[in-house]
């Protein structure tokens, strides 16, 4: 191969111009250039739920279902209320009859009758979408139907959902159901359509006793949040790696 | 001679072909990578604002205090204060503009929700002011006796 110097001296040349040129497509952001091109938002949404302060009323459950056109009787609800009953010989009796809707009246656990003597603690556990940093069931869609805002939650794009029910599948939490009047995916959005006005969710204003609370994670001075930050809180089935945004004050062991 | 293959093929590729141009007048526009990164956020942008567009049913007594003054002012100063109006009065919606009267519930099932006695120990149902369902006035609706707005008030 002969290469003359005059070639040799061309191609030097156009070919460091060439592999400079695409450099030049790059630029330098700054800082707000930056988070604005990743849409940063100056809010991450999270929940707070004191099991401490929970009466089992599910008053909650009843807000939610009129709050978000979910049929009232039918046996889907986006949040619910479980009844834990731990006896002295260490099982836990659970129920949640209609997902709490209707309180919990009875001393009855799946007609079963317990009596108060054998009773080592009993205590109630909202449950409710935990809008996890890394979802399962946003991953799983087929067709981009859910998705995770930038504030953090997790919606359902009912246009686009299929139905196939994967993400009913994927999520550890079984937070996500089948609506059977919108025939897509449900699962609760912590009232997007109320917390992005400045209200509170549905079940966050009609809990009494403060049970259900909403956080801004990104807010330095929210006092929710702050409890979040500085109080020992705890989270359901952490071992999944979701990183769910559902915080729990006095969470039992025997919660799952 | 025809290479029988070729005529599949080309069926195949014009298909191909067929799906890749629909594509562009199905999916809308705003349909790509919103967001953190394509695994979370590839969907429709729209539908965010949809989901915000969302109507309010539960508007909370600071609607209510505006026509019912004198019931909220006297929920406040009683112990029943915790209570929202809509948990018993049911979601406000468009009150009044839609709906005149609201979906008002008497029964005695919505008092037990908090005041039927469970024997729980350390549960906060426990300190509640509690009757047994089965021994107390069993006939009778709670608001025949107890005025909800301020329970320690009798009604005559």
């Amino acid at each position: 191969m002969t290469c003359s110097r005059r070639d040799f001296l061309k191609n030097t040349v156009s070919g460091s111009v060439a592999s400079v040129l695409p450099l030049s497509a790059f630029s330098f952001l700054s800082q707000a250039e930056a988070s604005a091109a990743l849409a940063e938002t100056k809010v991450r949404w999270a929940f707070l739920v004191d099991t401490m302060k929970c009466v089992g009323c599910g008053l909650c459950v009843k807000a939610c279902k009129n709050e978000n056109e979910i049929p009232y009787d039918a046996a889907v609800t986006r949040t619910w209320v479980e009844r834990y009953v731990v006896t002295k010989d260490g099982e836990t009796h659970i129920d949640s009859p209609m997902g709490g809707r209707d309180g919990f009246i009875d001393d009855k656990i799946r007609d079963e009758e317990i009596d108060p003597e054998d009773i080592a603690k009993a205590f109630f556990v909202p449950k409710l979408c935990n809008q996890c940093e890394n979802p399962a069931c946003v991953q799983v869609c087929p067709v981009g139907a859910t998705y995770q805002t930038n504030d953090g939650v997790v919606l359902i794009d009912r246009d686009w959902c299929i139905g196939c029910g994967y993400c009913i599948m994927a999520c550890p939490y079984g937070v996500r159901f089948f609506h059977p009047e919108a025939k897509v995916a449900d699962k609760c959005n912590f009232c997007y359509h109320r917390i992005s006005q400045g209200m509170q969710p549905a079940c966050v204003e009609c809990c009494s006793f403060g049970a259900r609370r909403i956080a801004n994670l990104k807010d330095p001075d929210d006092p929710v949040a702050n409890i979040i930050r500085t109080e020992r809180v705890a989270v359901l089935k952490d071992e999944y790696g979701t990183k769910p945004h559902v915080f729990y004050l006095g969470l039992d062991a025997s919660v799952r | 001679m025809k290479w029988h293959v070729l005529r599949p093929l080309w069926v195949a590729i014009g298909l191909v072909g067929l799906i890749l141009v629909s594509r562009q007048f199905l999916v809308p526009d705003d349909f790509g990578v919103h967001g953190r990164n394509f695994t979370y956020g590839y969907h429709r942008l729209s539908n965010i604002q949809e989901w915000k567009d969302f109507p309010v049913k539960y508007r909370g007594r600071e609607s209510c205090v505006e026509c019912h003054e004198e019931n909220v002012i006297k929920l406040n100063a009683s112990t029943h204060e915790p209570v929202e109006c809509e948990n018993c009065h049911g979601p406000s919606v468009n009150h009044p503009d839609d709906e005149e009267y609201l979906p008002l519930d008497t029964t005695r099932e919505l008092c037990l929700r908090c005041h039927a006695w469970l024997e729980y120990p350390n549960s906060a149902r426990g300190e509640l002011v509690s009757i047994e369902d089965r021994r107390h006035k069993r006939r009778k609706e709670c608001i025949e006796c107890h005025n909800p707005h301020d329970p320690t008030e009798e009604v005559e």
